[in-house]
């Protein structure tokens, strides 16, 4: 069984990227690295550079996990990118990095989040990062 | 005391941009100037083109100008940000720039690029602000000796070497002016009063607006055409070194190394700038190429891996080339590239005859326009290295929200000025004949040209031939005219040059023709 985690170098992303590495120690899973963006702007910050990648890559490797990673630019989609890389690679599980976003954000511009947890076929397993006070 | 009623002049122009309003328009003007600059594929003659329309509520066309003069040159500005720090040039002006300045900023320098190429644009732009200053008058009261048929021949110049040196085929270039040539003679003949290519309806007995054509060609073609290369893999800026404000970002070494090339570089974009040579292309690579030739010979040759030379020289060579541009815009009314082209439309909708009349009739506006420039140059000094930032941002913006944007603005910008759905539909019309023209890389610099000044060369024309009686011969009995067809002819030949010198030399040529991209 494969898990998928949908990575981005930002605080959510290195949150779900933790809770991969403990679901697929726990289960004895492989892990599938998807990084992407919309690439519709000039420059985006969640587009993982090699040395963001080579990191996430480390510390996946570091709980003893193996590790595929795919990086490509989603044709405006990412959410259905990620579904799409679910569905080709024997995915048993999909795991996300949540961040609080406004209506109004999410009425313009969509919430992929939202979109895969109600579209996936497999579970979807959820983070929030850690608040200061835990 | 040619000097000194200069200098008063000069001071009379500061004092009315110092006008808050005025004031006003230089800021939003430069800072419009410096977004555009930052964002490829958006340039300063589809920003003009965008606000052309909005400029007929204008009571007063200074404002206009000062707005229009800040966007070309806060472009030149903003253009060196993305060559810097993504190695996406952000106009065809700042490509030279990102040759070495990408490499400035992968070694961790990217401050530093960023400091020479807004240090060196101000230090050229208010050197060849005050060439400008100087050479205007002189120059305008030259042309006044001009007869119709050297206003003919140097109108055929400015079309044919923009034409020659823009694109990657003399042929589609040509094609390209011939298309812009007819666009303009629709309408009643200015001289008979005979309609011409109306095909019957009234609605095209006026001609069809410049407005019209510059904005379904810069704003409505060129959005569709950068809107149809959407998806690419997102880059990310390079790192800003921590640096301190108070040196300015260079050490005293940068500095050493920068002023020469500032200075060499303001003395090839001046005069660029000022003959028909499409703008800032060519003397910033020139520069580019003199900068490294220089290095070499010192035998610290650091090109290829970041040099700092290779940034100041080509900055202050595009942003010197502005001013350059504006001398034959003032004094004969003849743009050297596009988007000057879409400044002088400007210039048509107000009534303002560039020429050297302008001085005498139009001193105030001349005068505050210059003076708008030194302290244009000013503010993006200011602006541009404290808040790079917050500039860099917009490169965030997702392009499709972007170009639908552009777009319903020049559809509005256009129904504004007739009120009629039929005037957009034009601009719709000519919009998707540029995509498709710039798809087959048919250059879109020469249709304009040949739009704005076409019915001006046919008027010289036909008042020369009027004058001589029909007599063809005056063209080129007159020396002045004589010579500046000669130019015209040889002026086909330049991007050839390489090929050529190198048959005499009985080498193999190293490019089979000189090729500058669109300017934009």
């Amino acid at each position: 069984m494969k898990i998928l985690v949908g990575y981005v170098p930002t605080p959510e992303g290195e949150a779900a990227l933790t809770a991969a590495a403990t679901e697929a120690e726990l289960r004895g899973a492989s892990i599938l690295l998807l990084n992407t963006s919309r690439g519709d702007a000039y420059i985006d910050a969640r587009y993982a550079n090699a040395d963001e990648l080579a990191a996430a890559e480390a510390k996946l490797r570091e709980h003893g996990v193996e590790v595929t990673i795919q990086q490509a630019v989603s044709e405006g989609d990412v959410a259905g990118a990620l579904l799409k890389a679910a569905a080709a690679e024997d995915v048993g599980l999909i795991v996300l990095g949540l961040r609080r976003r406004s209506p109004v954000g999410k009425l313009i511009l969509g919430s992929t989040a939202q979109r895969v947890l109600l579209e996936s076929p497999v579970p979807v397993l959820a983070v929030k990062v850690p608040s200061p006070h835990d | 005391m040619i000097g000194l009623s200069v200098f008063g002049e000069l001071m009379h122009g500061f004092s009315a941009v110092l006008e808050p309003m005025n004031l006003l328009w230089a800021i939003l003007g430069v800072t419009l100037g410096m977004l555009v600059g930052i964002l490829p594929g958006i340039g300063p003659a589809l920003t003009i083109a965008l606000l052309l329309p909005i400029t007929f509520n204008f009571s007063d066309p200074i404002g206009a100008f000062i707005m229009f003069a800040g966007i070309y040159y806060g472009a030149m500005y903003g253009g060196s940000t993305t060559s810097i720090l993504i190695n996406t040039p952000g106009e065809s002006a700042s490509v030279a720039t990102a040759i070495e300045g990408h490499k400035m900023a992968l070694k961790g320098r990217a401050r530093a690029a960023l400091a020479t190429a807004a240090i060196g644009s101000f230090v050229a732009g208010t050197i060849s602000t005050v060439l400008l200053t100087f050479v205007a008058k002189p120059i305008g009261n030259l042309a006044s000796h001009f007869q119709a048929t050297d206003y003919f021949a140097i109108t055929l110049l400015a079309m044919v070497a923009v034409t020659a040196i823009i694109g990657h085929s003399l042929v589609r270039g040509l094609l390209s002016l011939v298309v812009g040539l007819f666009i303009g003679l629709i309408g009643l003949d200015s001289l008979s009063g005979a309609p011409r290519y109306t095909f019957g309806t009234l609605r095209l007995l006026d001609g069809i607006d410049v407005v019209i054509v510059i904005v379904g060609l810069f704003a409505i073609g060129e959005t569709l055409h950068v809107a149809s290369k959407l998806r690419s893999t997102p880059e990310r800026p390079a790192v800003l070194e921590k640096g301190r404000l108070r040196t300015g970002y260079l050490n005293k070494s940068d500095w050493g190394r920068s002023w020469k090339p500032w200075l060499r570089g303001t003395a090839l974009g001046f005069p660029f700038g000022a003959i028909p040579s499409g703008g800032a292309e060519v003397p910033t690579f020139l520069s580019y190429s003199i900068e490294r030739r220089q290095a070499r010979k010192k035998g610290h040759d650091e090109f290829g891996e970041g040099a700092i030379e290779g940034v100041a020289g080509p900055e202050a060579a595009n942003n010197a080339s502005f001013s350059g541009v504006l001398v034959p815009l003032l004094t004969l009314g003849l743009p050297t590239s596009a988007t000057a082209a879409v400044m002088l439309a400007a210039f048509q909708i107000f009534n303002v005859q560039p020429g050297p009349q302008l001085f005498e009739d139009e001193s105030t506006l001349v005068w505050t326009l210059i003076a708008s420039l030194y302290i244009g140059n000013l503010i993006l000094l200011i602006m541009n290295l404290p808040l790079i930032q917050i500039w860099v941002q917009v490169l965030k913006v997702p392009r499709p929200l972007l170009y639908a944007g552009i777009l319903v603005f020049a559809c509005l910008g256009v129904y504004s000025l007739s009120g009629s759905g039929y005037e957009v539909l034009m601009a719709l019309v000519i919009g998707v004949v540029g995509f498709f023209m710039r798809k087959l890389d048919f250059p879109i610099a020469p249709v304009v040209l040949g739009v704005i000044l076409g019915p001006a060369m046919e008027e010289q024309f036909r008042r020369s031939l009027v004058i001589s009686n029909g007599d063809a011969s005056v063209f080129v009995t007159r020396p002045l005219s004589a010579v500046i067809i000669v130019l015209t002819v040889l002026a086909l030949f330049v991007p050839y040059l390489p090929r050529i010198v190198a048959r005499l030399r009985g080498t193999q040529p190293t490019h089979d023709r000189l090729t500058f991209g669109e300017d934009d």
